[in-house]
């Protein structure tokens, strides 16, 4: 997030874009409530018509994978009623005129035909946002898991942009990272093209500073993201892969692609707290320990990097990843000589500029937030106060294109996924939770009524979903949530597990998948 | 009897919850939502009221498992450790770095996941690092 959980709630205008924040988010969808409560406008766009929709001064359905056209159909509405904020568009931006240019032909009635919102909806998100004192975008991976991701994106920030939104409190583009530590294992270079603190492998600098620092040669190349190790797997040219923590065989596109590369190891090595399905097809499992038997620091989705504390002694014969990890690669012949998870985030600070500043002991009460360059700096509530990184801001001028699989005959049902809310991700730990479990124990797919009385099929039937990839049965929901003509399925459930379904076409440059949007058909269940 | 709490943060969604993990003798029997945290200040979601329970799971891996022809079995530490390390060294020397590929972990500490990225990239020299951030 550019800008602070707590600082929504001091919003103006709060514009929740392919986010189920009260399921995904709850403590974050609070600060929404509170700002409603505050006077807020609450725009929100979903194709689905999730909990939120139903306190929204302005809901709106966008058809699947039209949120670039959604973007440009408002911002040309700001542009032509003059709602955008000329002062920071001419000191902190540039490239205004070929964004004016491509939106130009973005009417609000073009728009409605691709997108299904109606034009007036249309101007009058355009005129809450563009007319609101401080406006806050929330999104989450509605707008990032398409093959137009970055797209998507970059439109969002057009949109904070052109209408002075960020830079300054309670505003900002603010997507809601759905791990507990995925920002800071983006932070810590957990990515095949930087070290920690966003670094470029292929920076000279960077490489010398690393190899002199960790006393080792590096490699100048950018490495394989997950969908390229997991082709190099199958075509051979990668033989082995090391998963800590991670459950591919359910969190990934086309489930069946997955299990044949992962087959393909000479060596799968899988260190977790369950015996997950990627676990089961693995060479050694090597069981770790939880966030409960060890020290350590999380940093969560406003760049809070804050404490995790040991309460127990780990489980069974378990051990904390960090010492996994050192013992194998002291086996291996590179010494690492830690003798706790505070003298690694002492190294951590040495080499991340964002985190130079953070120490344990800092980090006691309510954590820091990065950038924390040095043990003065207070840390930073929001981004791009002063300057970008780049310094001036740039607009990108975006056209929309459709999504990568779209319905036809075969196929007529647009199928997307997510998560409820008393399960996380792949279940492996709130399957695992009797509670949670308890409250919806199996998964569903969502089918609006008239469809599904044009099927034939009585709620709680199970039925057959086919896609081009793979079929699974799963029991059925009846909701207007779904519009006609698109189902919704939660990835939570091995044993009908809507992964076997999604498509793993990706976006060019952020390579993450297209889990939101496939073509399916639905048949009752012989 | 021993009751003690520890003061952590919730290993589910990135809002980064701030709760006290209870724990009577060694068991972790409840958890409380943390007031005075700047996220979510005393409150806490229907995943986060229950996030001790799947922590003592008897689902729980304990112990390392090796696959021998074909079928798990449970071996020591340092068996499941050896054949890791000399596996990795066989690919390494054999293919090169750049055959072998990391996935680190969104639900993992920082300092593991640091850990893990330096492991690939100084002991074995390859860039091949990714998680689950687009999943």
């Amino acid at each position: 997030m550019t800008n602070s959980v707590a600082e929504l709630e001091n919003s103006d205008c709060i514009f929740v874009i392919g986010s189920n924040t009260t399921s995904s988010h709850p403590l974050v969808a609070t600060r929404i409530f509170r700002a409603k409560q505050k006077g807020a406008r609450l725009i929100v766009a979903d194709p689905r018509k999730i909990h939120l929709a139903l306190m929204a001064d302005t809901y709106v359905r966008q058809n699947l994978g039209t949120d670039v056209a959604l973007i440009n159909g408002i911002i040309h509405v700001i542009l032509e009623r003059g709602w955008q904020d000329q002062g920071f568009v001419e000191e902190r931006t540039e490239g205004i005129e070929e964004l004016k240019k491509t939106i130009q032909s973005y009417t609000p009635e073009k728009v409605s035909e691709i997108t299904g919102v109606s034009a007036e909806d249309i101007v009058k998100i355009a005129e809450d946002f563009g007319t609101a004192d401080a406006a806050s975008i929330v999104y989450c991976m509605g707008i990032t898991q398409h093959v137009t991701g970055v797209d998507n994106v970059k439109s969002l920030a057009n949109l904070a942009m052109l209408t002075g939104n960020v830079g300054k409190e309670s505003t900002g583009v603010n997507p809601l990272r759905g791990q507990n530590n995925v920002q800071g294992a983006c932070d810590m270079g957990g990515l095949p093209n930087v070290y920690p603190g966003y670094q470029a492998v292929t920076m000279p600098d960077n490489q010398k500073k690393f190899e002199s620092r960790w006393s080792a040669s590096l490699s100048d190349q950018v490495g394989r993201t997950v969908s390229d190790m997991l082709s190099g797997l199958s075509d051979g040219s990668l033989k082995a892969l090391y998963v800590m923590g991670e459950n591919p065989m359910l969190s990934d596109p086309d489930t069946a692609h997955v299990e044949e590369a992962l087959k393909a190891a000479e060596l799968l090595v899988v260190q977790d707290i369950f015996f997950t399905p990627t676990a089961e097809l693995a060479h050694v499992v090597l069981p770790g320990s939880s966030f409960a038997e060890k020290d350590g620091t999380f940093t969560n989705t406003e760049r809070r990097v804050m404490r995790v504390r040991k309460a127990i002694e780990p489980v069974g014969d378990s051990r904390p990843d960090w010492q996994i990890i050192q013992e194998i690669s002291n086996r291996l012949g590179y010494a690492m000589a830690y003798d706790s998870p505070e003298a690694i985030m002492n190294e951590i600070a040495e080499v991340t500029p964002s985190y130079g500043g953070i120490t344990y002991d800092r980090l006691e009460g309510s954590g820091l937030q990065w950038p924390c360059p040095d043990r003065d700096h207070p840390g930073t509530k929001f981004l791009h106060k002063d300057a970008f990184a780049r310094g001036k801001g740039m607009f990108h001028a975006i056209e929309f294109m459709p999504p990568a699989e779209t319905v036809d005959p075969e196929f007529p049902f647009w199928l997307t996924t997510g998560r409820i809310h008393v399960h996380y991700h792949t279940g492996t730990m709130t399957r695992n939770s009797p509670t949670l479990n308890a409250e919806v124990s199996e998964g569903f797919l969502e089918i609006n009524p008239g469809d599904a009385s044009q099927l034939g099929i009585r709620e709680g039937d199970e039925v057959k979903v086919i896609s081009r990839r793979g079929q699974i049965r799963v029991k059925t929901v009846f909701t207007d949530r779904v519009e006609r003509g698109l189902v919704f399925m939660p990835f939570h459930f091995v044993e009908s597990n809507a992964n076997a379904l999604t498509n793993p076409a990706l976006d060019p440059i952020a390579k993450i998948p297209e889990l939101k949007v496939c073509a399916v058909r639905v048949e009752k269940a012989a | 009897m021993d009751y003690r709490t520890a003061l952590t943060t919730c290993t589910y969604c990135g809002c980064g919850c701030n709760l006290y993990l209870e724990v009577l003798d060694g068991q972790i029997i409840d958890t409380i939502p943390c007031k005075t945290s700047p996220v979510n200040e005393g409150k806490l979601c229907i995943k986060g009221w229950n996030v001790h329970e799947f922590v003592q799971s008897p689902n729980r891996l304990t112990r390392p498992l090796l696959r021998k022809e074909g079928t798990f079995e449970e071996v020591s530490w340092d068996e499941a450790l050896e054949f890791t390390a000399s596996k990795l060294r066989d690919i390494k020397e054999g293919y090169g770095g750049d055959s072998i590929g990391f996935l680190t972990s969104a639900k993992a500490t920082n300092e593991e996941n640091y850990l893990l990225q330096k492991f690939a990239r100084a002991a074995l020299g390859t860039n091949n690092v990714d998680h689950c951030a687009r999943l």
